[in-house]
Order: C-alpha cells, then structure tokens, then sequence
C-alpha cells in the first residue's frame, strides 16, 4: 500500500493523468469556439467518434499515426461544416439537432469499424517527443517533457485560443456575435460565416480529439469515447467559456481517472468502488454548474439562431 | 360545434397533411441515404429494406419483436414531448432509464416470497420513482439554479452509468458471479413474482407494450384534458405568460421533466422485467444496457410531431427498425448499428425542416383563427379545456 506513494507511480500517475485530459482538452476548446459565436453543437460525441474511428483506421492503413492525425481533423472538419449548416443555415434547434449527428457518429463508426476491420488489431501510436534538456529535469521532466506531439499540441491550443478569442478580429466576431448577433451584423460582419467558422474549428478539434484517443490506446471499439464528448460540453460551462478554466476542467477529469486507474490497477480499492471513484468528476461538474450560473454569464445568443430581420 | 366554411377548412387540412408530411420526409430522406450506404457496403438496397420489412413486420412473430422492442421507445418518446411541450429539453433519456431500472432492480430482489399482485406493481413503480427522482433533479437545477438542462441531463447520464457499474459489480452482483469467480456484473435472477405476464405461455409478448400505450393515451390525457396539462403547456408557450396568469413557471419545469424521467424510468424498469435472464446486467455504458432508447426515443417523439398518441406508431416503426435491422444483418451482413446511423439522420431532417414546418403550422394556424372567430357567437366558455393549444 506504502509503494504507491513512491515518486516514480505519483509521476505516472500525474502524467497519465494528463494524457487522459487531452481529448477532453481538444473537444472542448473546440467546442468553446462554437459556443462563443452562439453556436451549442451537441453532436461532439459523435464527431468524436467517426474522427476516432477515422484516425484508426488510417493509422492501420498507411502505419502511420500522423496520418490517422489528418484524417480525424478532415473528418471532423466536414462533421462541423455539416453541423453549421444545419445550425447556422437552417436554423435548427440545438438542443436536438447535435443529438442527430451523436446518432449518426455512433451509429456509423461502428458499421465502418465492423465492416471495415472487424477485429480489433492495435495500431501504432504517437511516438514520444522528450524535449531536450528540459525533460531532464527530475519530476517535472517526466510529467511535463516526456509526452507525445498531439498532447503538447493541445495544451499549446490552450493559449493560442486565447489569444485568439481575446486578441483578434476574428475573435472579436465571435465574441461579438455570440453576444449581439443583430449588432454585429448591422457593423459589417457576416454572422453566418463567423459562425460557420466556429463551429468548423469545433469540429476539426473534435475529429482531433477521437484520433488521439483512438490512436492514442493504439485500438477501436464501439462507442469509444463513452460519452466523454459530452463531459467535453459540460467542462465548457465548467470553465465558463474560457480555454484557460475548460483546461482545468479537463485536467481534473484526467487526474480523477488516472488516480481511479491506479487505485484499481493496484487492487487498492475493490472493482466496483473505484466506479463510485469515477462518479466524482462528473458530480463535480453538476455542482460547478450549479455555481457557474449564477456567476457566470453564457455567451447571450447561445443556441438562439440567427436570421436577418427575424 | 358548427362546421366551418367549407373554404376555410380545405386550406386549413392542406397545410395540416403538408405540416405531417415533414416527419415523413425525414424519414424517406433517411431511408434514401440509407439505400446508398447498403448499397456502398455492397448490398441491394432493395432486398435489404425488403429484408429489413419483412424481418420486422412480416410475421406474427415479428411483430412480437417489434412490440417489444418499440416498448421503450414508446416511453422514452412520451416523456420527451411533456418535456419538449413544456419548452425544457431532456437529453437524460439514457440515465433516467438506468435509474428507473436500478430502483426497480433493487426493490424485485427484496420480494422473494411476496405475492405477484403486490410485488410486480411495487417493482414497476419503483421504476417510475427512479426516473422521476434523475428528472427532478436537473428540474429543480434548472428551476431554482438556472442550470441548463441539456448540461445537467448530460451530467447525470454519466452518473448514473457509474452508479449502476458500483451497484452491479458490487452490492447488487449476483451472490453465484463471486462463487464461480467470474464476476460478470449482473444480478440474480429476479424474484419469479415480478416477471411481466406473458400472454401466451412460453410466448415473448409480455404486457409492457400494453403498459407503453396505456402510459401514452394516460399522458395524452393528462397534457389536454386536465388544468396541470394546460399549464405545463402554457408555460411551454410562453413562459412569461404563464406567469403573469398566474402560474409558476418554477414549479411546472420540474413537473415536466419529472414526468418526463417517470417515462424513461418506467422504460427502464419494463427492460429489466421483461428481460429474457430477468435481470439487469451492464457492459460498462448506457447504451449497453438501453440500447440507446433514450436517445432514440427523442427520434421517436420528434416523428410523433411531439404528441404522445402519435408517437405510438412512431414507437413501432422506428422499434421495426430496429428489429429490421437483425434481419438485415443475416440477409447482407450489414452491421445493425446502420440503424443508429439512420436514426441520426433522421432528427438531422426532421430538425432542418422544422422551420419549413412552421411555417405551415402559422399557416394553418391563421386559418384555424379565423374559424374560432367565426364562432365566437355560439360559444362562450373559456377555452382551458385547452384544444386551442393543441399543434401536434
């Protein structure tokens, strides 16, 4: 029992910890983007899903991750393309219409992977990148320097989104029409582009997000991301539509599963309580909810579509 | 009532059969993508949905399964349109169901020993109570919290997986899962007392269709026939309305998407009951257990035009599907999750067209006005019988 407060399993530990953090960390930025222009894309599941089916069985194909990378951000650049149409175009009801693509996502990257593989075989993952020097350090070396590119990418996604929403014209629009869509309309600025922009950022990340996972675990399997797509939602409120606060969000769900990874591994905890263990995030984000609407503000348009004169 | 113009009322029947056909569209528009991909796949779209038809609909038997299947649909469908007639959206279909089965779960496992007539009731109810509790929840978040219920329903899918995982892999596991060690996380078998009635012996048509339909024409009722279905419709119409007639607006959001768990809760409970093992097991997720009705019972409300009565055929065509799908799979070896896939398309139509529904309905609408104008004279009395709010 003493063992596993040896620095050698807190370091993995940590560090597994924000490796199951950086599928979480990719949706949900992505999905902050949508939200920010006004856009609620329910459908993060299911793009997941096919993007992490999709970066599968590229990998299995051509051997290599990278590509499996591409084809998940293809795959869910075209599922937010299509989401936007559907949203911005024909101004579908959000709460419903993101459950659609959920459906089709889960629905059809199980056909694919039946059909197409059937078996599972592992393919191979990401290589690990130790920086130089500084992956040295003792401790933090390893937690922080020894990971594979996709998982500094993301985290690098952290700052450069917000820089991006606070920082820029582009950012300005989203926020601008996410707030006061007939305002910023009647500026100049075309609502339904930013928009489509957004929720195509949304998408691209989330297709990202299923091929590091799927990648990541070197397997696919029906309904992979077991609804972490939708936590992905959730941590957007969690962290009040900002990359900074869905980064601690997301951290704590990856830590939270790496300890309840290790307890069980471990045999420290019996089988089922380590389910009661893996209960604690998600009651942790009702509560943030809770707390988070009354101080925080959701971008004013969310989920209100967008029509000229309407 | 006197009837209208005949003018009037043509018009007023052809917006009203254009404003049903878009569920339809939907569907066909579905179907047709679904055509394409059996064909991709390598399978005759024509054979195939013959196939799919016949496996569903094309023998007794058949539609034994179909009934069945479309059960929960049934329930899930008819607790999304209180919801959705209440303006709340409930996307916790899923962990409803689990809740509603778990309560149901553990009250049949304590009645060895009572007698069928107490202990099956009981079983069923506890199922309704589960439910309702994982729908009052994000209510009363919603109400009293401002907690969007799209997150909280979300939320609470999660925690109710996780909590049927800890009940099923420990307190509830059956006693002969750690004897043989192979732990498969699942209850005993339930008391024999809580089995649902079969209508033929050794038959698989239990009464839980019965249970979904009678549940429908009880709801149907309840949101046009009674004051506290009028106004959780008002509210759903506009809540500030409702509130400056007098209503909490509060108190009928929790009420709707109470009722709403009750629904799934109850599908939940009759999965467990009617069950081939008589017993709930998990795979680890909801749609293990659900097979995800509690999403797909969203489809089946939205192609009931969100009215509880309609979404009774809506529940057997889309359960058809469903058992359509096994047959598929033997004839082309066309894995069943298409119908998922299927599914999914058509709420993307059924959404996308909404608009153009609207339209039609305001239409419709507009005519139908000016024929309670015309009659104005003759009838005097209030409308809260409430046949004026009716749009499904």
């Amino acid at each position: 029992m003493a063992d596993i407060f040896t620095s050698a399993v807190i370091v993995a530990t940590l560090s597994s910890g924000i490796r199951l953090a950086v599928p979480l960390l990719l949706a949900s930025v992505g999905e902050a983007f949508g939200q920010r222009s006004g856009v609620l894309n329910l459908g993060v599941d299911g793009i997941m899903l096919l993007g992490a089916f999709g970066g599968y069985y590229t990998t299995l194909k051509t051997q290599s991750p990278w590509m499996g990378l591409a084809a998940g951000l293809a795959i869910g650049m075209a599922l937010g393309l299509l989401s936007s149409v559907i949203s911005v175009s024909l101004l579908a009801e959000q709460g419903i219409s993101g459950i659609g693509v959920y459906l089709f996502g889960l629905g059809m990257s199980d056909l694919l992977f039946q059909r197409l593989v059937g078996t599972p075989l592992p393919v191979k993952s990401f290589p690990k990148v130790p920086i130089p020097g500084l992956s040295e350090i003792p401790v933090l070396g390893d937690l922080f320097f020894n990971h594979s590119l996709p998982i500094y990418l993301a985290f690098l996604a952290v700052p450069v989104s917000t820089l991006i929403i606070n920082r820029t014209r582009f950012g300005m629009n989203i926020r601008a029409v996410g707030e006061n869509p007939e305002a910023a309309d009647s500026q100049g600025v075309s609502v339904v582009k930013v928009r489509y922009a957004a929720v195509t950022i949304g998408g691209l990340m989330a297709g990202a997000a299923g091929a590091v996972l799927a990648v990541g675990l070197g397997i696919f399997q029906q309904n992979l991301t077991n609804a972490q797509g939708f936590i992905a939602i959730a941590l957007v409120y969690f962290g009040a539509w900002r990359p900074l606060g869905v980064m601690a969000g997301a951290l704590v769900y990856g830590m939270v599963s790496a300890v309840v990874l290790l307890l069980k591994t471990r045999g420290i905890i019996p089988l089922g309580a380590s389910d009661l263990a893996a209960m604690i995030p998600a009651i942790i984000t009702v509560l943030a909810l809770v707390f988070a609407a009354r101080r925080f503000r959701a971008p004013t348009a969310l989920t209100k579509p967008f029509m000229r004169g309407g | 009532m006197t009837s209208p113009g005949s003018a009037g009322r043509r018009s007023r029947l052809a917006n009203q059969l254009l404003s049903y056909s878009v569920p339809v569209l939907a569907v066909l528009g579905a179907l047709a993508i679904g055509a394409v991909m059996l064909a991709m796949l390598g399978a005759n779209p024509f054979s195939g949905f013959w196939a799919m038809a016949k496996g569903a609909f094309g023998s007794s038997g058949a539609l034994v399964e179909t009934a069945l299947k479309s059960t929960p649909l049934l329930l899930v469908g008819v607790g999304i349109t209180i919801a959705f007639r209440a303006n709340v959206i409930n996307i916790g279909g899923e962990g409803q169901m689990v809740s509603g089965a778990l309560a149901t779960t553990v009250i049949a496992l304590g009645m060895t020993d009572v007698p069928s007539w107490i202990a099956l009731p009981l079983a069923l109810l506890a199922g309704l109570v589960g439910g309702a509790i994982w729908g009052a929840i994000p209510g009363a978040l919603k109400a009293y919290f401002g907690v969007n219920e799209i997150l909280s329903t979300i939320m609470l899918n999660v925690v109710a997986v996780q909590a049927m995982n800890f009940l099923l892999r420990a307190p509830l596991i059956d006693p002969k899962e750690i004897e043989r060690g192979t732990r498969i996380p699942q209850t005993a078998r339930l008391p024999e007392s809580t089995d649902l009635p079969l209508f033929v012996e050794n038959g698989r048509l239990h009464i839980g269709p019965f249970i979904g339909v009678l549940a429908a024409v009880l709801v149907y009722m309840l949101l046009w026939r009674t004051t506290s279905g009028y106004r959780l419709r008002a509210v759903g119409q506009s809540g500030d309305a409702a509130r400056y007639s007098g209503m909490s607006v509060e108190r009928n959001v929790v009420w709707a998407l109470t009722l709403s768990g009750a629904m799934a809760g109850l599908a939940g409970a009759i999965l467990v009951l009617g069950s081939e093992g008589h017993r709930m097991v998990t795979d680890g997720s909801t749609i293990g257990f659900t097979g995800s009705a509690g999403f797909n019972g969203i489809v089946t409300a939205l192609f009931g035009g969100l009215h509880p009565l309609w979404t009774i055929p809506s529940s057997f065509l889309f359960g058809g599907l469903l058992v359509g799908a096994i047959a598929l799979q033997r004839a082309a070896q066309v894995p069943t999750a298409l119908v998922l896939a299927l599914n999914g398309l058509v709420v993307l139509f059924v959404v996308s067209l909404d608009r153009y529904r609207r339209q039609l309905k305001e239409r419709e609408e507009r005519s139908a006005s000016a024929i309670a104008i015309d009659q104005e004279g003759d009838d005097g009395s209030p409308p809260p019988s409430g046949k004026d709010l009716e749009d499904g």
